[in-house]
């Protein structure tokens, strides 16, 4: 095992930083060259117009995984040293929730915000503040939604976990899964053309 | 007509302000997410930590409202999460370093492609002050939002999603739900 190298103390805080800019700098890249910097490529894909919020993050979900299974059966990568957030089920299902609203209202999410302003979308800013005022908000009512917050605590857990089902076979449920969506996207996609080309 | 040698084009005309967008001038969304997920992957082989995007906002938020009143701060557990143990600056984070980048990135890449333009992003049957005041409120409701549900798009979807986390995923799931809920009801403002 010689990853995550981070773990492994292959280099010290200070040098993860830059680390950190140079990710970005490729998420950056990669988000805006997808269309993720205008809010209207975003929103089509809640009107079946342009599904490529659908599209491009099963693709990277599932290359992500693919990736993280092969790495980690080869013995390259220690999984268990990954991290990811605890699971707190009910927080994070109204959470999403209310997020998924604001996405379609909004126009953004975090990080696609973050493209649209560097490439000069006004709106964008709009969003960013908004985006810091509902953090305030949350800020401001944590004292009376803390024991909410903590509700339904199910720690650090995965699906294979959960339903106790072979890790490969949960993830040729996902491929599989986003094989369906994506030829559902398409067929979307292009029944949306035609009805749009016949008005 | 879909034409091939566009989707890697990089002088448009103005293609920011067409009214109607065509999917050529971005490029292919299967491509896109393959680069995005070994970025992604890379993040996770190199840090053993995915990527994140709201939680510079929280710090920012953290760290005014402790300038403006500290007394408020000191007894809220969630501000001092972002504010540390003051030994170093909640700016000197991870997360901030990696948004820094992907503001720049999406600023390379936009100059690239020929997008960087002042402009608002809306329909055409809808004003820019209305649209302003739609996204001040889409991004108030996904700040609460992210901060209830412990990440955003980036932070849960993505990077829970392709660890398998249960959480990321009934994330995942609800954004979608709540997205196509609401797009009838805010239909003017993008078609």
């Amino acid at each position: 095992m010689t990853a995550p190298f981070y773990k492994f103390g292959f280099f010290n805080d200070e040098i993860s930083l830059i680390i950190a800019f140079a990710i970005g700098i490729f998420f950056g890249l990669v988000l805006e060259k997808g269309g993720f910097g205008s809010a209207r490529m975003l929103a089509a894909q809640f009107y079946f117009t342009d599904m490529r919020v659908f599209k491009v993050m099963f693709t990277a979900i599932v290359t992500a995984m693919i990736g993280l299974f092969y790495l980690s059966w080869m013995g390259f990568l220690d999984l268990s040293l990954v991290y990811y957030g605890d699971t707190y089920l009910i927080p994070q299902i109204l959470g999403g929730l209310i997020l998924g609203v604001g996405f379609v209202v909004g126009g953004y999410c975090p990080g696609t915000s973050a493209v649209a302003i560097s490439t000069g979308r006004i709106d964008a800013i709009f969003y960013a503040l908004g985006g810091m005022f509902g953090i305030l908000v949350f800020g401001e009512l944590f004292p009376y939604i803390t024991e909410f917050f903590y509700s339904t605590y199910m720690g650090k857990i995965n699906l294979p976990t959960l339903l106790n089902i072979n890790y490969g076979f949960i993830m040729l449920l996902v491929i599989l899964m986003a094989i369906g969506g994506f030829t559902a996207a398409e067929w979307a996609e292009k029944a949306m053309l035609k009805k749009r080309e016949g008005e | 007509m879909l034409n091939f040698k566009k989707w890697f084009s990089h002088h448009h005309e103005d293609n920011a302000m067409e009214g109607h967008l065509t999917q050529k001038h971005y490029t292919n969304p299967y491509l896109i997410g393959l680069l995005l997920g070994i970025v992604l992957l890379s993040t996770f082989v190199i840090m053993g930590r995915g990527l994140g995007a709201s939680g510079v906002l929280s710090t920012t938020v953290s760290v005014a409202v402790d300038k403006v009143a500290p007394s408020h701060t000191e007894n809220n557990e969630f501000y001092q999460g972002y504010l540390g143990d003051g030994t170093k600056s909640p700016f000197k984070d991870w997360l901030t370093f990696s948004i820094i980048g992907t503001v720049l990135g999406g600023f390379i890449s936009g100059a690239i492609s020929g997008r960087n333009k002042l402009m608002v992003e809306k329909g055409p049957r809808v004003s820019s002050k209305k649209r302003f005041l739609f996204a001040f409120v889409g991004g108030s409701l996904m700040g609460f939002g992210a901060k209830m549900a412990r990440g955003c798009t980036s932070g849960q979807a993505l990077t829970g999603g392709s660890l398998l986390s249960v959480g990321g995923w009934a994330f995942m799931i609800m954004v979608f739900v709540g997205a196509y809920a609401m797009a009838y009801f805010v239909r003017r403002q993008w078609t």
